[in-house]
This record gives C-alpha cells, structure tokens and sequence, in this order.
C-alpha cells in the first residue's frame, strides 16, 4: 500500500463526495422547507440521468450542452411533484408522509422499468474523455468536471439561498410558515420553488454523471442512500452541511474501500450514520 | 370514578357483539374447509401468499401501527427467518417445527441489537436507518459462504410427503392448514396485545412520547419491545417460506419489495388496526398474482407500478386505509353505558 494508492482514493473520494453534497443539498433544502423526506430523491436522479442519455441517443446533444434541459425537466417535474402530491400530504401524519414518497419513488423505478427495461446504458463518446496525470495520480476529465460543476452549483445555491429575496423568503418559509404568509410570502409557491430547486440540483448533478456513469433504473438507490446519509450527518435542513458531509462520505466510501473490502461500501457509510445520529442527533451542522 | 373502573375490569376480554363473533367464526370455518372442495394448486397457492402476507403486514403493523415507528427495511427478518431455520434443519437436520423457534429467537436477538441503538432514534431517521439495515443484511449475505453466498441455500428435499420435515411435494393442502394455522394464531395474539396493557403503551408512545414519559412508561423499552415482537412475527413466515419454495437466496428472501410489500398492505388495508392487514393482504396479493400471470413477461414490474400508485392514492386520500370504509359500530364492542 503505497501513499500513491491512498492519494489516489482521496482524491476519487472527493470528486464523488462533491456529487453527493449536491444531491444532498436538494434533498435538504426540501426537508427544511416542509419537513418532508423526499424517499424519490435516487429516482429523481435516475431521471435525470436518463433525460440527458435520451437528449444524446435521440438528438445527439452532448451530456455537456443538454444539462440545462436537464435541469429545467427536472425543476418541472418537481412542480408537478408538489403539485400532485406533496400539496395534499403537507399535514398529514410524519407516516403517511413517508409511505406517500416512498410509494412515488416505488412508481417512478418501476415505470421507468417498464418503458427502458432494466438495461445497462452508457453515453458514447461524450466531449469529456480521459483523464489527466498529476504526479502519478490519475484525474478521470469526466469525474473532475462533474465534481467542479457540482460544486459551483452548490456554492450557486448557496448563494441563492442566502442573498437571493426569494432565497430569504425561502428561508423564512422554512423557519415559520404562517408567520412567513402573515408578512405576504404565499407557502405553497415557495414549496413550489423548493421542489424545482431541489430537484434542479438533482439535475445538474444527473445530467454531470451521464458522461461517465453508467445509467440504468436502479441507479439511483445508492445515491439516495448515501444522500439521506449525508442529510443526517450535516444536519437536517442545514446545507453548507451538506457539503461537509458529501465530502466525509466519499471518503469514507472509497478510503474504506481501498482499506477494507470494497464490497462492504454501504456499511462503512452506515456505520458513520449510526454514530453521528446516535452521539450527535442534531447532525455535524445542524439547526435543530 | 371506581364504578367505572369496576365496569371496564368486569368487561369480558371477548368482543360482546356477537354478530361479529359469528361472522369470524363462520370464516374460520369456511377458511378450513375451503381445501376440501377441491381447490386446484393455483387457488390454494394463492390463500397460502395470503396468509403469509397479512401475517408479514401484521408483523409491520405492531412497529409502525401500535409504536409509531417507521421501518424501511422489515425484510431483513423474513430473511433472517428463513435462513436460520434452512440453515439449521440442512447442518444439523433439525426439524422445522424447531428450527422455527430458532429462527424467531435469532431474530429477536437481531431485533435487540438493532433495537437498542436504532429505536434511540424516531422519525426519519430511524426510518432511514432501517432502510440501511434491509440493504445491509442483503448485501452480507451475498457475501457470506457459510449460507451459500449469492446462490443461497437448496433446502435438503426428503422423497416423499413428512410432516417432521415439514414438505409436502404432492399437494399444497398441508402448507395451506399450516400457513392458516400461523396466520389464525398470529392474528389472535396480535388482537390480544392490542387491548392489552402493553397495546396501549404502545399507543401511547406512538401518539405522544412526552406524555407516555410522564406517565412513568420508558419509551425507548417498548419500542424496543414493540420491535422484537414484530421480529418474532416476522421470522416464522421466512421459515415457512422457505419450507414452501425449498430454495433460498439473499435476493429473494431479503428483497427490498418485502419491506415495500407489508408496508404497502398495512397502510392499504388501514394502519393501526388489528384487522387492516387482512383487507389489505385480500386485494393486493391477488392483485400481484394475477398481474404476474397475465403481465408478467413485459419487464417484470407492472405490480410494483400499481403498488406506488395505490400507496399515494392511499396517502393523499385516506390515510387511515380501507378499513376506515367500515363503520365503526361493527368494529367496537357494544358500549356497556
């Protein structure tokens, strides 16, 4: 074991926990808002991922340029989301709330079955290719890439979150809902635009890893997990969090690999979730 | 205040209403005799799937319904179930009616050492962390060579019908009395701790944990309780099914459609209640069965299409499930007032 091959996890660890922050993200601006755990966040992903793979098989658009679209499919389907769904179960009992996604997330994976059958895809030839050398440290562009944009959009969120008169009134939303409709800012449009958001940054991070990940319907449960996980460890609701988060898990998830035994991946994740929910409730980062 | 009281302790245990005390009755009765109007083996497989699968969403009912606790990842004890007592009836050549016992008893012990640490944990996130937990066993078990890895355990197949071995290749009328036997015991006893001490406990700490704290009850113990008694549900039907199909695999008995499925059925058939399981076992394990029969060849997933479908439907419009169709006068003892 050389400090070459530990470098080296790090550092496909970080490009992989980048990803995880973001998706995460998305998944915690949705929980702050409303309290709700989105149990479809991984379709929503799969989605994502197959919407830039259609747009490169059927019009030829590179993952690259397609990522807009992407994103904006994804924002609209987290409207219809809200509107379809979420809208009714807003104060219903914690349990319903969670059967409720997790029967929409049940619908999506096995729609998508049933319309692309459960088949191995992958993006040919995307613009982003090979992969650079730094030292005797291997850079995969598509991973790199895909981490940096991950990144930016998180840090845009961020940005938006926190600066932005929508972002406040988001935040306002999150913190007391009715107080929030007292001072003029109407609830259910903001839970609107926090689905969009939080599945937009689904998005970006879907339609990143179609260059180099493979794409099928199941792909998304691990990303979900490893999200919720991340969830937790930051702090529900918190997203700068998040991205500490993202980061450790990705750590953890290839350090252990390399150290331990790649096939047990998901338990070392598991096992720093049980910790820090056990010894630290409230999450690494956590308002409440 | 004490004439009350002296009321309720006079009450008889037994439901007073007797119209639904002959109405059971008569069901039992049909339910045994059913097999002997000549069933073919399609029919009693599917009364078998029945059975099994109101005892599965029972088994769910008394975490999420009675404690309030939300698990994702209940598959794991149908799978510890059936490993353990397979395991042990092929190393040891126990027979199963034992090998049962072990299984649940490995179970609750699976069930404490999750339980302890995890039920500390409410909401999401134990919801999420047992959803780590169903995954977690799968994938250990994949892996293990002592049970056969990915390819499972062939339950040793004596050559003939035997009871002690609990196989039966002729007819599937014996597994229907056996699965109708677990499944009247199963629900009697679950009706039982529903009305008893320990049922409102577990109420009480599903609908306000602060509340049941001061009234001296500790929530954490009867949640953990809670889960060990669903554990012991669940295990038995892992066994029996593995009696019933002779062939055991992680990604069959560990599946994360057998923690969709109970969940799927206690909130269809209506979550909380004794009796919403079987209304929600009676329509969707048809429901799978056909649509496996008819659709099955088209990706596989056409079931699971409806399932999700339902459970929103379910979610946005009666939360309390099907059972709530039901008027309640049928459903309450007759008032003693």
């Amino acid at each position: 074991m050389t400090t070459e091959i530990i470098i080296q996890a790090m550092v496909t660890g970080l490009m992989m926990g980048l990803i995880y922050a973001l998706i995460a993200a998305g998944l915690s601006l949705i929980f702050g808002l409303m309290e709700i755990v989105n149990f479809a966040h991984g379709e929503h992903l799969m989605l994502s991922m197959f919407s830039s793979f259609w747009l490169w098989s059927l019009f030829g658009l590179d993952p690259l340029f397609s990522i807009p679209i992407t994103i904006l499919l994804l924002a609209f389907c987290g409207i219809i989301t809200h509107y379809f769904l979420i809208r009714y179960i807003l104060k219903a009992k914690m349990l319903i709330q969670i059967c409720a996604t997790f029967g929409l997330s049940i619908f999506i994976r096995s729609i998508a079955q049933l319309l692309w059958t459960p088949d191995f895809r992958n993006v040919d030839k995307p613009l982003l290719e090979g992969r650079i050398e730094i030292g005797s440290v291997f850079i995969g562009q598509p991973q790199l890439y895909a981490s940096l944009v991950c990144l930016l959009a998180f840090f845009g969120l961020y940005w938006f979150v926190t600066k932005t008169e929508t972002g406040l009134a988001l935040q306002a939303t999150a913190q007391d809902r009715h107080a929030a409709e007292i001072l003029g800012i109407p609830s259910n449009k903001m839970f609107a635009i926090g689905w969009a958001i939080g599945l937009g940054c689904v998005g970006v991070a879907g339609g990143m890893m179609a260059n180099y990940f493979f794409i099928f319907t199941d792909v998304g449960i691990n990303f979900a997990l490893f999200a919720f996980v991340a969830v937790a460890l930051g702090g529900f609701g918190s997203i700068i969090g998040c991205l500490y988060a993202g980061i450790i898990i990705g750590l953890v998830e290839s350090l252990g690999g390399l150290l331990i035994d790649p096939s047990f991946k998901l338990l070392y994740v598991f096992a720093i979730y049980l910790l820090v929910v056990i010894y630290k409730p409230q999450g690494l980062f956590g308002r409440y | 205040m004490d004439s009350k009281l002296a009321i309720a302790k006079s009450e008889p245990i037994w439901n007073t209403n007797v119209r639904v005390i002959s109405i059971i009755a008569g069901l039992i009765i049909l339910l045994f005799a059913l097999p002997l109007f000549g069933m073919n083996s399609f029919y009693l497989h599917l009364f078998i799937m029945i059975f099994m699968h109101a005892v599965m969403a029972q088994s769910w009912n008394v975490i999420a319904g009675f404690s309030g606790q939300i698990s994702l990842g209940h598959g794991a004890f149908f799978g510890i179930g059936a490993y353990a007592t397979s395991f042990f009836y092929m190393e040891y050549g126990v027979t199963p009616w034992i090998s049962i016992f072990f299984g649940m008893l490995v179970s609750a012990i699976f069930a404490v050492l999750i339980g302890i640490p995890m039920l500390r944990l409410s909401g999401h996130y134990f919801a999420i962390a047992t959803l780590l937990i169903g995954i977690s066993f799968q994938v250990v078990f994949q892996r293990w060579d002592l049970v056969g890895a990915a390819s499972g355990l062939w339950v040793t197949m004596t050559p003939e019908d035997s009871w002690s071995a609990l196989q039966f290749h002729s007819s599937k009328a014996p597994y229907y009395y056996v699965f109708l036997i677990f499944f009247l015991i199963t629900f009697f006893l679950v009706w039982l701790l529903s009305r008893s001490k320990l049922g409102y406990r577990l109420r009480a700490v599903r609908d306000d944990p602060q509340a049941a704290l001061s009234l001296c009850i500790n929530v954490s113990n009867y949640k953990i309780i809670a889960y060990v008694i669903s554990a012991i549900i669940m295990a038995p039907m892992g066994s029996l099914f593995a009696q019933y199909i002779l062939i055991i695999d992680p990604d069959r008995v560990f599946n994360i459609e057998i923690s969709i499925i109970v969940l799927l059925i206690t909130v269809l058939g209506g979550i909380g209640n004794v009796w919403g399981p079987i209304i929600g076992a009676a329509i969707l394990v048809p429901i799978s069965e056909y649509s496996r029969i008819y659709l099955g060849g088209t990706g596989g997933a056409v079931d699971l299409i409806f399932y999700g479908l339902i459970l929103m439907i379910i979610c946005i419009f009666k939360p309390n499930g099907l059972i709530s169709f039901v008027p309640k006068d049928i459903l309450e003892r007759k008032k003693q007032r």
